[in-house]
């Protein structure tokens, strides 16, 4: 093991790291609009948008996304649509993200009792405000888990980004091996990094997880 | 020249070199999901016993496997064996390894889940109406965990093909690279044919892989018991 | 109760289910300060027409007043109509992630645009007349079930309807719990609240009824005085299922 090297290229890795979760942030903010949207679609059962938001889905979760961002960066542009690579990392993220988030907000939301609902009615809500004073939170609450799994899944995703053309950890990984041969160097730097980034978003969590599950509102 | 763009699918035995490339990842995942399944199995009753040296390992075997992006594993596996260690696997080999070790963690947590969600008294009833142990687990026990299991066994199937995809990235031929020699190979009388290919094979993946989901969510609902 | 104006009116209504007929041409009036009570078996459809007053469940036909409009045609605002229409349900429904004050609050602010302060002071004030004014930040998950239901009761009485529809309040209560909601209720008869009840308490349906109404089968078939209906049913069938009762009471009553 050549500590010295490691110590040279720590930079690169640092650099590398900070365009990951940049992006990858970017991408997970966006899912979560996008998921919230395709939730309330369904929750308010908006005709035709709602059939969209199903066979959005449907394409979404099965489909990888290396695949599909092959198609926005080496496809797109024969058609003259030209995304930057970063443009086309954000979009694909959040293609990937928003049908997966959708889902856990979904859940989370048909995880409220009908009686809620009812019992707002009853009380003079509109279906909008029922939504929002009553269900969401509550959803919400129930949502963190599927959430917090979602963004370290979509984080991982991200490690394909180097197929366009963006400087990830893996694409400095792998140009270290290559340009090097210091393998085990590379992959230590690459497995610490992941490490640094996903270990602390996964505790916290499992924390969440575990509070959530075993308290409930009021302590 | 768009609207032909399409034609080179058609041109010689193109489509059908897709599918084979397609076929590559789809035996690789059944191959995975078959091993992940046997060795998940064992996990998964490993992971109950209450020996707290098996705990901890298994624990930490799970936690690393699930935490770290596939292509990470892949990159291990296949640049760290074979070039630090002179251990020479193909792209193929190292992705069945790396997609086994994976998927057997995420199927042992599921046999897990599945085993510490029988309740006790279900164990407690079979024996109360004279059933032998063998009979309890025969009758009561294994139908109820297969209900839970199947649906998400088959489900694991469908993230597996899709993580396949990830084999392109170390240089297995399969439908991507198969997809890159086919726009080479017409890039002067094609031009536009990577949109046509590309486009072509997120159907594909997409006609592969949502049949199974289909399966999985209705076995899922049928078998839904609370 | 002689000339008192009506409140709430069904007329005629049926309401299908699942291939069923759950309510089939129920008629009923309630005028201002009665207190009618709905008994009859399960499943008779006693619930149903409760609901179907105040729109969580639509009817197929017939109609519903509500202060001599009809409420079941055209274009119904019925969020209006739900602030007349106050509605306690067995499951409290009390929102879990509130606490008790603000679940109080939240109708007359948002529904009814009032001032916050002006409602806490009332909300306050109506909490320490179920006793449980300390509870007031206390959230649901921290009370008694019988505590539930009395929060409950006060975040119908709070939007100020002119009406009360309590279904099965107490159905869902420990016993040693139904006393203090029952009496809650009966608090409010006195004051002169207007009621329809739903419930299979017996005893206290003889003690707050102005008026019961016995429902089989999705039908009204009898209705009286509770002095004379549970002392001398008309009915065969209200007889029965009088005498199911008095069997229950008298055999395996927890």
């Amino acid at each position: 093991m050549d500590i010295g090297f490691i110590v040279e290229y720590i930079p690169l890795y640092v650099e590398a790291a900070k365009l990951t979760l940049g992006i990858g942030l970017i991408g997970i903010a966006l899912s979560l609009i996008v998921g919230l949207l395709i939730a309330f679609i369904q929750y308010f059962k908006i005709p035709i948008l709602r059939q969209m938001a199903t066979g959005y889905i449907e394409l979404s979760r099965n489909t990888p996304l290396l695949v599909q961002l092959f198609f926005l960066y080496f496809g797109l542009p024969k058609v003259g649509i030209r995304i930057s690579s970063e443009g086309c990392a954000i979009i694909g993220l959040c293609f990937l993200g928003g049908s997966y988030m959708a889902e856990a907000f979904r859940s989370g939301m048909e995880s409220v009792e009908k009686g809620q609902e009812e019992s707002a009615f009853a009380l003079g809500f509109r279906k909008s405000q029922v939504v929002r004073y009553v269900i969401l939170p509550q959803a919400l609450s129930v949502s963190i888990p599927a959430l917090c799994a979602n963004m370290i899944f979509l984080i991982k995703e991200t490690s394909v980004f180097s197929v366009v053309a963006l400087a990830d950890l893996m694409y400095v990984a792998k140009d270290l091996i290559g340009l090097y041969y210091k393998t085990d160097e590379a992959l230590l730097m690459l497995v610490i990094a992941y490490l640094i980034i996903l270990l602390p978003i996964s505790i916290v969590a499992a924390i969440l997880e575990r509070r959530i599950r075993y308290a409930g509102f009021g302590n | 020249m768009q609207d032909l763009g399409i034609r080179v699918l058609f041109l010689g035995n193109n489509f059908a070199r897709l599918l084979q490339g397609l076929w590559i990842t789809i035996r690789i995942s059944l191959i995975a999901v078959a091993l992940s399944i046997v060795f998940g199995v064992l996990l998964g009753i490993l992971m109950t016993v209450k020996n707290p040296v098996i705990k901890a390992m298994t624990k930490i075997y799970l936690e690393f496997i699930r935490i770290m992006p596939q292509l990470v594993l892949l990159f291990l596996v296949f640049f760290g064996l074979t070039k630090s260690y002179g251990i020479n696997l193909s792209g193929e080999t190292s992705a069945i390894i790396v997609f086994t070790l994976w998927g057997t963690a995420e199927m042992g947590d599921l046999v897990r889940g599945a085993l510490i969600s029988i309740p006790k008294h279900q164990y407690e009833s079979g024996a109360a109406i004279g059933l032998t142990k063998w009979q309890v687990y025969r009758y009561v026990i294994i139908p109820q965990i297969l209900t839970r299991l199947v649906p998400l066994a088959i489900n694991l199937t469908t993230r597996m093909i899709k993580t396949t995809s990830l084999v392109a990235l170390i240089g297995v031929v399969e439908v991507l690279k198969v997809a890159q020699q086919i726009i080479e190979a017409n890039r002067y009388t094609v031009p536009d044919s990577a949109l046509w290919i590309y486009g072509t094979i997120f159907f594909l993946y997409f006609f592969a892989c949502w049949p199974i989901s289909l399966v999985a969510k209705r076995l899922e609902k049928k078998w839904k018991t609370t | 109760m002689a000339e008192q104006q009506v409140i709430l009116e069904a007329r005629n209504i049926t309401k299908d289910y699942g291939g069923g007929r759950v309510l089939d041409g129920v008629s009923l009036q309630v005028h201002k300060g009665e207190v009618i009570v709905l008994i009859g078996p399960s499943g008779c459809g006693k619930s149903t027409f409760l609901r179907c007053m105040n729109g969580l469940e639509q009817i197929q036909s017939g109609q519903i007043l509500l202060d001599g409009e009809v409420i079941t045609e055209g274009k119904t605002d019925w969020t209006k109509v739900r602030q007349k229409i106050g509605m306690v349900f067995q499951s409290y429904e009390l929102f879990p992630h509130m606490s008790v004050i603000d679940n109080l609050v939240l109708g007359p602010v948002k529904v009814q645009g009032r001032d916050k302060k002006e409602v806490t002071k009332e909300a306050e004030k109506l909490l320490e007349r179920v006793g449980l004014l300390d509870k007031k930040d206390a959230f649901p998950r921290q009370l008694s079930g019988g505590q539930k239901q009395r929060v409950a009761i006060v975040r119908a009485l709070i939007l100020k309807p002119e009406i009360l529809l309590f279904d099965e309040v107490t159905a869902a209560l420990d016993p040693e719990m139904v006393r203090e909601v029952l009496d809650v209720i009966l608090e409010l008869a006195a004051d002169g609240y207007t009621m329809l009840i739903v419930t299979h308490e017996m005893q206290f349906a003889k003690a707050v009824a102005d008026k019961i109404v016995f429902i089989d089968g999705g039908k009204v078939v009898e209705s009286g005085i509770p002095e004379k209906f549970f002392t001398q049913p008309e009915t065969d069938r209200a007889r029965r299922f009088l005498n199911t009762f008095i069997y229950a009471k008298g055999g395996e009553k927890a």
